[in-house]
């Protein structure tokens, strides 16, 4: 307890890296998934190429994708940019299946009214399917922010981790404490932006508040299994 | 310095980082297709087989623990709750600091840099897929068919066993899919507090600064996942009892309800899983 009292500069500081290493992925990875969503709710063939290319993405265990982005990208092994690219390439393949669902999911008959009533197919979209698919999108946007949080600590072996940086730290000291204090915090972070996208949720869609809580990232345990 | 020139460079610097690429690449795959790497205790060939070793034993160890659980879980319809809230719990904590943690509380008891601890954070993190995997495989069964069953005279073994089960079996093999990719790619990481597996590559690459050798273990560690994978994404298609295709099982496009609750869905659980 003494050891996190007296490096607790240390300890927000990373945690601060952490909020914004993952957070821009899960906010990267969100826009991107809604018009590639959108783009493969509407063709089969697009709808099979994302899926199986993002699948076998997602396949790649995320060590080895933090290693081979900078041969791809160019960029320094060390720089940030291959760890946020590899967690938003995650991100968009752990959306995507779920933001076509929420697509599709928007009953036909909405969409035939609306379009009766003479909206274009862009503010029927952003009108209509968008705000109606919400609450779907929110359960899947939950799950990948959860995920990122904690995947991001993998980094730590490639020098940008985040909180991950006590993993290796603690690990080289032999000291327990800090590797329980990276997890704890780790885990607080992931509660953190869970609370506020569920707050951004309840502002943004004041319909749906008991549908929100039912489709809590904690009860959609079935897809997209990340851990790390 | 006229805009021509900038796109110029720009392609350029975009053609020199293209051959930088191409030459990491087949330096990696030069290293890897030459016959003595794969020799000897540190080769590519020990190390692969420690690698699926080890993802082989903690799997095994976690379809033990999960499976049975799965089903009851399943059959009886109780304590669904409880593994929503474990795996939705189990997904927030950091796999990679767990991992240390527990090998360093097995230094701490005498154990050494053994690979025990290893293994056993391997089979608890597989667990929650595979729990998930086989109950919901249970709860996705027609409670009309169950009731055929029930009806016919067969005992709730023989529900479970012969009629559950086999119907249960794609999205068990789905959640066995996303264990095992999510054991392939911890134990990568594991490499960084023990010896053996194919992330040695990486763990090396990295420590020596020796980036072909990232390379090599990258590319190997992704075949290894992609070709797993690509098994038992054909052992869940031939598994599938005759009469239940993907088509006869509730999709999730056109009534919307299925969409939140995506485990009816045959292939909800097939979602891999990165990691490490």
């Amino acid at each position: 307890m003494t050891w996190l009292w007296n490096n607790l500069g240390l300890i927000l500081g990373l945690t601060a890296d952490h909020a914004r290493l993952s957070g821009i992925p899960i906010l990267v990875g969100f826009a991107a998934s809604i018009p590639l969503g959108w783009f493969a709710s509407r063709s089969r063939v697009a709808r099979a190429i994302l899926l199986t290319g993002f699948g076998i993405l997602y396949t790649i265990p995320s060590l080895a994708l933090f290693v081979v982005l900078p041969v791809i990208l160019g960029t320094k092994i060390l720089d940030e940019t291959n760890v946020v690219v590899a967690l938003t390439i995650y991100a968009i393949a752990m959306m995507l299946r779920g933001t076509i669902d929420a697509f599709g999911s928007v009953s036909g008959d909405v969409l035939e009214s609306a379009r009766a009533q003479g909206f274009s197919s862009v503010s029927r979209f952003w009108t209509v399917q968008f705000p109606l698919a919400g609450p779907v999108l929110l359960a899947n946007l939950r799950v990948v922010s959860v995920s990122t949080v904690s995947l991001l600590s993998v980094a730590a072996l490639i020098g940008s981790g985040g909180l991950g940086y006590l993993f290796t730290n603690g690990y080289q000291q032999y000291f327990l404490d800090e590797i329980v204090i990276g997890i704890v915090f780790t885990v607080l972070l992931a509660l953190v932006f869970d609370t506020v996208l569920v707050i951004v949720g309840r502002i943004l869609m004041p319909w749906n508040r008991p549908k929100v809580v039912r489709t809590s990232a904690l009860r959609t345990p079935q897809r997209d299994w990340v851990g790390a | 310095m006229s805009p021509l020139d900038g796109i110029e460079n720009f392609l350029r610097s975009l053609v020199a980082s293209f051959l930088n690429a191409l030459e990491f690449f087949l330096k990696a795959f030069a290293f890897i297709f030459d016959p003595t790497n794969w020799a000897g205790d540190a080769g590519i060939g020990a190390r692969l087989l420690a690698h699926l070793g080890i993802t082989v034993l903690s799997i095994l160890i976690a379809i033990v623990l999960a499976v049975p659980l799965g089903l009851l879980i399943g059959h009886t319809g109780r304590g669904r709750s409880a593994v929503i809230a474990i795996t939705g719990a189990a997904r927030a904590l950091p796999t990679f600091g767990v991992l240390i943690l527990f090998v360093l509380i097995g230094i701490n008891f005498g154990a050494g840099l053994s690979l025990t601890p290893v293994i056993a954070v391997l089979a608890v993190l597989a667990v929650p897929p595979l729990l998930a995997g086989a109950y919901s495989g249970v709860e996705a069964v027609d409670r009309e068919t169950v009731d055929s069953a029930r009806a016919i005279g067969m005992t709730e073994w023989q529900i479970l066993t012969r009629v559950e089960l086999p119907l249960a079996l794609p999205l068990l093999i789905g959640g066995l899919r996303s264990a095992t990719l999510q054991v392939i790619a911890t134990a990568t990481i594991a490499a960084y507090v023990a010896q053996g597996g194919l992330g040695r590559y990486l763990i090396e690459g990295i420590q020596l600064r020796d980036y072909t050798r990232a390379v090599v273990g990258a590319i190997l560690v992704a075949a290894l996942a992609l070709i797993v994978d690509g098994v038992l994404a054909v052992v869940q298609k031939l598994v599938a009892p005759r009469g239940v295709s993907r088509g006869a099982t509730r999709t999730t496009s056109s009534t919307g309800m299925t969409a939140r609750r995506p485990t009816r869905s045959p292939d909800a659980t097939r979602t891999p899983v990165t990691e490490g």
